[in-house]
């Protein structure tokens, strides 16, 4: 079927099959770890609201300390992904 | 609210336009190819790549919808940026690399890489033009609410500006000019929202903003009332207003409200009665028992000939006219203080947990009023005193405020969207397209992550941009959506910041606008005319059928545009994350995990996800509400948002057809 002309949109350095497997190993992996929290969060949320109102720390409650801490966490696991893959990959 | 356009804001605004046009045209040189058109040739670098899926992410839904609506309900608001961030997570942990492997232009491309399927290719291309569609509104009905204040204009005008604007860059050039502008709205939206966080903070929180035509509302002295109808007993001297009198008989309004006039200038207003609010041993603020004080309200008379009053004089800026005066503040802060000067980001909310706010409420009702013989109808806002801790806790807003409660539905509504925003960035057919326009897998991986950079430390400046609106005193008291809250803040900070802010803003929505309407018109030619059509074009033929496709679809934009102008734009987004997580995701991800997946699966579950969740949406009750203008009871789907039973359908029905059509395809093969 050559209309559907699949293919790469440009001819980079892609990563190996063994790279490709690694990746999607650590991926899942930090995936499953911010999954985990997301939905401690989104839970705690809907189903126990009142504790979202306990202040842990600072005056603070737990509903800005816990959205917070998801945007940063966020942030560090793209990190460390990044930082994993590159370094393997390296070597 | 009515605007007046600022001389600086215009020319700002105008410099912006003009140099996103430029740009545009300049690149328009250098495309020539299909791939130049729709996917920038894969040459984008990845930092620029990175920040552009910024650009294109932070749409018009995350500047102006999430700081409006934390701006409105508060806390509420945040829980999109928080959605909105973890939805990257999937698309750089689970979708980014193998994609960028599959395919070459569009979605589509990425799902047939094994099949070859013409089925495939016109159900995902089908899908990836409504999401498209569903994300366009949302950023249209942001430009309206921009150009309002910025250029002094009406909505309409402002939704078909953009229009023209985007279909001007989108026919001229494409993916490379849509890349650049991304990039450089990308960065500019997060820098001076950095900055606006920054004065946010040096300011510091204050019961006395000094936001240009704001004023506290005025309140009267508390008062015991004994027996009923006490209203009937009432007068200004005992409510302590001075230089007003109390209409009894004469005026038409009854509890809760209560009318005066001014007797210098003969002008009415209206008050509306409220318990009094005090902080109690534990600092929760509750009512005292027994004691009332009455707060001014704003009221909004129409007449049957379409005239509107303001606080009974017409509506304007001129001689015997007047307007609605921005509102929003804090009436109590903790200590009684009554400006902290700079703060710091931490004391910045535990002294907001410890204060008193005003929001303002519209009334639901209508009251019908006699002016000169003629009945009009009018609308009351009136303040409501608010704790800070409440609005820093979800469920504040109508959206959500069911999670407090004990009812399961609302629950599952919230569970509902937190889901479509979680799966829905990854199966955003615009975020999908990005990774097209970078050379490799490793470009794809480092530019989510720098996209993920700059997105996750926008998102943690909207809670200060939010609640900086929301205590600023630059409220608009008749906007249900307050889809403009960032740009007013920023106007309270000096005409110039706000020309600014109101200029990235505007470039924000051409930019989103811009990358929907290439993913739509790749989907329409690649997908449709030569994939499925069997349309034998040549690569000019290709880029000349894009830019007509891009054309059709910036004018539907601008009709939608024009029709939703009353909903906020992050709710709005909400829809288009549901539809594009539970027409999209599970195709994409069974795709990549499971080996059994065959086309037949991935066809159906992109239908049967596309079809249902869109059926929800229409016969959601919001959307009976505001745009069928029915009750809401009346909707047969029990909560509004459909990912939580759609996402899992499609996965379901994946399944369910890949099973039964595997041995066929086995078959087949052999």
């Amino acid at each position: 079927m050559a209309p559907l002309d699949h293919g790469p949109a440009a001819g980079g350095a892609d990563d190996t099959p063994r790279e490709q497997r690694r990746n999607a190993r650590i991926g899942m992996l930090l995936f499953i770890v911010y999954t985990a929290c997301y939905t401690a969060f989104v839970l705690t949320a809907a189903f126990a609201p009142q504790r979202m109102a306990t202040r842990p720390w600072a005056d603070i409650n737990l509903a800005i300390w816990s959205g917070f801490g998801l945007l940063v966490l966020a942030l560090v696991l793209s990190l460390v992904y990044s930082w994993l893959c590159r370094a393997r990959g390296v070597q | 609210m009515i605007y007046s356009p600022s001389p600086l804001a215009v020319i700002v605004f105008g410099a912006f336009v003009a140099f996103t046009l430029g740009l545009s045209f300049y690149f328009a040189r250098r495309t020539r190819s299909a791939a130049g058109y729709f996917a920038a040739g894969g040459q984008i670098h990845w930092f620029v790549n990175g920040v552009a899926f910024a650009g294109d992410y932070l749409s018009a839904a995350s500047f102006l919808g999430i700081c409006g609506m934390i701006a409105s309900y508060g806390y509420d608001g945040f829980l999109y940026s928080i959605g909105y961030l973890a939805g990257w997570i999937v698309a750089l942990f689970v979708i980014a690399e193998p994609l960028k492997r599959m395919g070459r232009y569009t979605f589509a491309d990425a799902l047939n890489s094994r099949f070859q399927s013409r089925a495939i290719t016109l159900s995902a291309g089908i899908s990836t033009l409504v999401v498209s569609v569903f994300y366009l509104i949302p950023q249209m009905v942001g430009a309206g609410a921009l150009v309002t204040p910025l250029l002094g204009l009406p909505h309409w005008a402002g939704v078909s500006m953009v229009g023209a604007v985007v279909m001007l860059i989108v026919v001229t050039a494409g993916m490379v000019s849509t890349t650049y502008v991304q990039f450089l709205k990308g960065s500019l939206l997060v820098v001076f929202s950095a900055v606006l966080t920054l004065m946010i903070l040096n300011r510091g929180l204050t019961t006395q903003p000094e936001a240009p035509g704001f004023r506290a509302p005025r309140v009267s002295k508390a008062i015991s009332p004994v027996g009923l109808p006490y209203f009937k007993q009432l007068t200004a001297e005992e409510l302590g207003l001075e230089g007003e009198e109390v209409l009894q008989n004469e005026s038409p309004w009854s509890s809760p409200y209560l009318e005066t006039r001014n007797l210098e200038t003969g002008r009415v207003t209206v008050w509306r009665e409220s318990p009094v609010m005090s902080r109690n041993a534990d600092g929760v603020l509750a009512a005292e028992a027994g004691r009332v004080k009455f707060y001014e309200t704003q009221t909004l008379t129409v007449l049957p000939d379409g005239k509107r009053l303001v606080n009974g004089l017409p509506q304007g800026h001129g001689e015997g006219e007047t307007d609605f005066f921005p509102v929003g503040n804090i009436e109590r802060l903790p200590g009684g203080e009554t400006a902290t000067g700079a703060i710091g980001p931490v004391d910045f909310f535990s002294t907001l947990e410890g204060s008193d706010i005003l929001l303002w409420k519209q009334d639901p009702s209508k009251y019908p009023v006699s002016i000169d013989g003629e009945l009009a109808t009018t609308t009351v806002y009136y303040p409501q005193l608010t704790a800070g801790t409440d609005v820093l806790l979800p469920g504040k807003s109508p959206t959500f405020n069911g999670i407090r409660g004990d009812d399961l539905m609302p629950k599952l509504n919230f569970l509902s969207l937190m889901l479509a925003l979680f799966g829905g960035t990854a199966s955003l057919p615009h975020i999908l397209i990005r990774y097209y326009t970078v050379k490799d897998q490793a470009a794809a991986r480092k530019s989510t992550v720098v996209g993920i950079g700059s997105i996750g430390f926008f998102y943690l400046l909207t809670l200060f941009l939010g609640l900086g609106a929301m205590t600023g005193g630059v409220i608009d008291p008749t906007s249900a959506n307050n889809n403009m809250a960032a740009p007013l803040l920023a106007k309270s900070f000096g005409p110039l910041l706000f020309a600014m802010i109101s200029a990235i803003a505007f470039t924000t929505v051409l930019g989103t606008v811009s990358g929907l309407i290439v993913a739509a018109a790749g989907a329409v030619v690649h997908d449709l005319m030569t994939s499925v059509g069997r349309m034998q074009l040549t690569d000019h033929e290709k880029v000349r059928a894009g830019k007509l496709t891009a054309a059709a679809v910036g004018v539907l934009a601008i009709v939608l545009g024009i029709l939703f102008e009353h909903m906020n734009v992050s709710f709005l987004v909400g829809w288009a994350f549901s539809i594009a997580a539970s027409a999209n995701l599970p195709s994409l991800v069974m795709l990549l995990f499971w080996k059994g997946t065959t086309r037949q699966g991935i066809t159906a579950a992109i239908l049967v996800g596309m079809t249902t969740s869109l059926a929800w949406v229409l016969l959601s009750g919001d959307t009976f509400t505001a745009v069928y203008g029915l009750p809401a009871e009346n909707a047969p789907v029990p909560f509004n948002q459909p990912g939580i039973v759609t996402i899992p359908l499609g996965f379901a029905v994946l399944v369910v057809v890949s099973l039964l059509t595997r041995q066929t395809n086995s078959k087949a093969v052999v």
